[in-house]
């Protein structure tokens, strides 16, 4: 047991676990809506574009959270204009613009010599670039995260399930919207010190994949995934101390066992649900007139 | 959005709607009246859905008006096809999505919940609020996307192909279901493809194919002319127990019928 404790003796280590707790569960309530949206790509996406502004924030000395975030947003916006003139699709537009600012970051570290630790930092996660400024920071997004989502729940549940419907029952759709990709935005900006660019998009991902083979209930996915993002959070950094592997990857490691562990559960326990409406022997049809097959003879 | 009179709760006014270029419908001219039990009918591609669309507001005619009554409230249910089934959501959730959040803590109140259990008792699925949608049968799941419409308590409920790829007997339940709801007040309009199952037992039928071919009661409007204006192909129309019956008229020598 104390072994096990000793990490929690440095304050490097205790702000590196209150962040990945914070992101964790920031990630798991706002990657509810990504998932059930099949935003996924969105994601991934957007925090390669990221990386882009977070390398040019550290080639020109400014400050991270505010280099990264004016490039996040222009790449969401580019992502916006790209897309709506029709020839390409989205995620088109997605893969060209994310992997180009990706690559410009790359491109950036090379040249101005900060190379291989920046880079493996930004990319995999380091719990020693997290500082007490990105502890505040983190805190205050996952605040306002609660109060949007808290404050807008209906309309965000609505908009999600059926946002053609939503619409016509008076929701601004639009706004909502547009709420939800800053609130991505800043959630990936937040986090990408402790998971890095590549394994964002998994901590959006897989609590509340977990949470959804839990439950039939939107507010217990919700809030459930908040907990799971949380628990993965606290336990992939200790064992990233413990293991001395990337924390980035320890936190989606846990994650991930988790995913297989309650997998193999549920399969043993859940067989595929069936409507009634589906089962041969309820589901009598009888072929319309106006579309009988000829018979010959 | 102007006033129109008080037989009517929408009226379509030389309304027209393209996309770029392309002409979906021209020259609509339609009053839907205020006890109304409409079905428009037409071939996929004929402009049934941006009809529905332009009378939801979802879309604006590209030339001439849709009026409202003012302080008309609609309901709408879509194509249950459109439904992603696997969403985790439970019926009285579905239902109360539709209430607006009067209070910052989305926590449901003694009256929402009353309100829940009372459309969803009204529609015969009461005993069903905490199920998952995916749990129910076809004729259950359409009463739970009525019950969302019904919650916002619509003077107008529109349906998009309410029976689409359903059995005779959800087709049954939803018919039975929108014959009670328009007898209780409402004003309804749905879209269909299923001449015989649905639009013969309406009592007022749009033909539609980007314009409007005819409109009227299932007789009038259900000619060989008027559907063969509509659907491009010839039919045949018996009667059976006193309503009209489509056969396609390609296989009418061959099965010995007419």
């Amino acid at each position: 047991m104390e072994t096990f404790l000793e990490p929690f003796q440095y304050e490097f280590f205790r702000n590196g676990v209150i962040v990945a707790v914070l992101t964790g569960a920031l990630c798991g309530l706002i990657g509810t809506f990504v998932v059930l949206r099949g935003m996924s790509y969105i994601g991934h996406g957007l925090s390669h574009a990221i990386f882009g502004g977070a390398a040019a924030s550290a080639v020109i000395g400014l400050n991270f959270f505010v280099g990264a975030g004016i490039w996040g947003l222009a790449s969401a916006l580019a992502i916006g204009r790209v897309s709506r003139r029709g020839i390409i699709g989205s995620d088109a537009a997605i893969g060209v613009i994310t992997t180009a600012s990706f690559a410009f970051g790359l491109a950036l570290f090379g040249l101005f010599g900060q190379a291989q630790k920046s880079t493996d930092a930004l990319l995999f996660g380091s719990i020693l670039g997290v500082e007490p400024i990105d502890l505040w920071v983190t805190a205050a997004v996952g605040v306002v995260a609660v109060l949007l989502i808290v404050g807008r729940y209906r309309a965000l549940l609505f908009t999600t399930f059926d946002p053609e419907v939503a619409a016509v029952s008076g929701v601004r759709t639009g706004r909502i919207d547009a709420l939800l990709m800053l609130m991505l935005a800043l959630s990936i900006l937040v986090t990408m010190q402790v998971l890095g660019v590549i394994l964002i998009a998994a901590m959006l991902v897989i609590p509340p994949t977990i949470t959804r083979l839990l439950t039939n209930s939107f507010s217990r996915m919700l809030w459930g995934s908040a907990v799971i993002g949380a628990s993965c959070g606290l336990v992939g950094m200790t064992a990233s101390y413990h293991l001395d592997i990337a924390s980035g990857a320890s936190v989606v490691l846990t994650g991930a066992a988790l995913f297989v562990v309650v997998y193999a559960i549920t399969g043993r326990t859940h067989r595929p649900e069936r409507t009634v409406a589906e089962s041969p022997a309820e589901a009598p049809t009888i072929t319309p007139v106006t579309s009988v097959t000829p018979v010959e003879g | 959005m102007s006033v129109v009179p008080r037989s009517a709760a929408v009226r379509f006014d030389g309304v027209d709607f393209a996309y770029d270029d392309e002409r979906v419908v021209a020259g609509i001219d339609l009053d839907i009246g205020t006890h109304d039990f409409l079905g428009i009918v037409g071939p996929s591609g004929s402009g049934k859905t941006t009809l529905l669309r332009l009378l939801l507001g979802i879309l604006e005619p590209t030339a001439g008006t849709v009026h409202r009554t003012p302080g008309l409230k609609v309901g709408y249910v879509p194509q249950v096809e459109t439904v992603d089934w696997n969403f985790p959501v439970t019926v009285s959730e579905a239902v109360l999505m539709a209430r607006p959040q009067r209070r910052f803590w989305p926590r449901t109140t003694a009256s929402e919940r009353a309100d829940v259990a009372d459309v969803l008792g009204r529609l015969g699925i009461g005993d069903l609020a905490d199920r998952h949608i995916r749990q129910l049968s076809g004729g259950q799941q359409q009463r739970v996307f009525v019950a969302r419409a019904m919650l916002r308590r619509p003077d107008l409920l529109v349906l998009d192909e309410p029976t689409s790829g359903v059995d005779v007997r959800t087709r049954h339940e939803v018919m039975h279901l929108l014959g009670e709801l328009q007898e209780s007040g409402l004003s309804i309009v749905v879209t269909t493809h299923d001449l015989n199952g649905i639009a013969a037992h309406l009592p007022r039928l749009v033909c539609i194919n980007k314009r409007i071919i005819a409109e009227g009661s299932p007789f009038e409007v259900l000619t060989p002319a008027n559907l063969e204006a509509t659907y491009g192909a010839p039919m045949e129309i018996l009667e059976h127990g006193g309503m009209p019956l489509v056969i396609d008229r390609a296989i009418v020598p061959r099965r010995g019928i007419g």
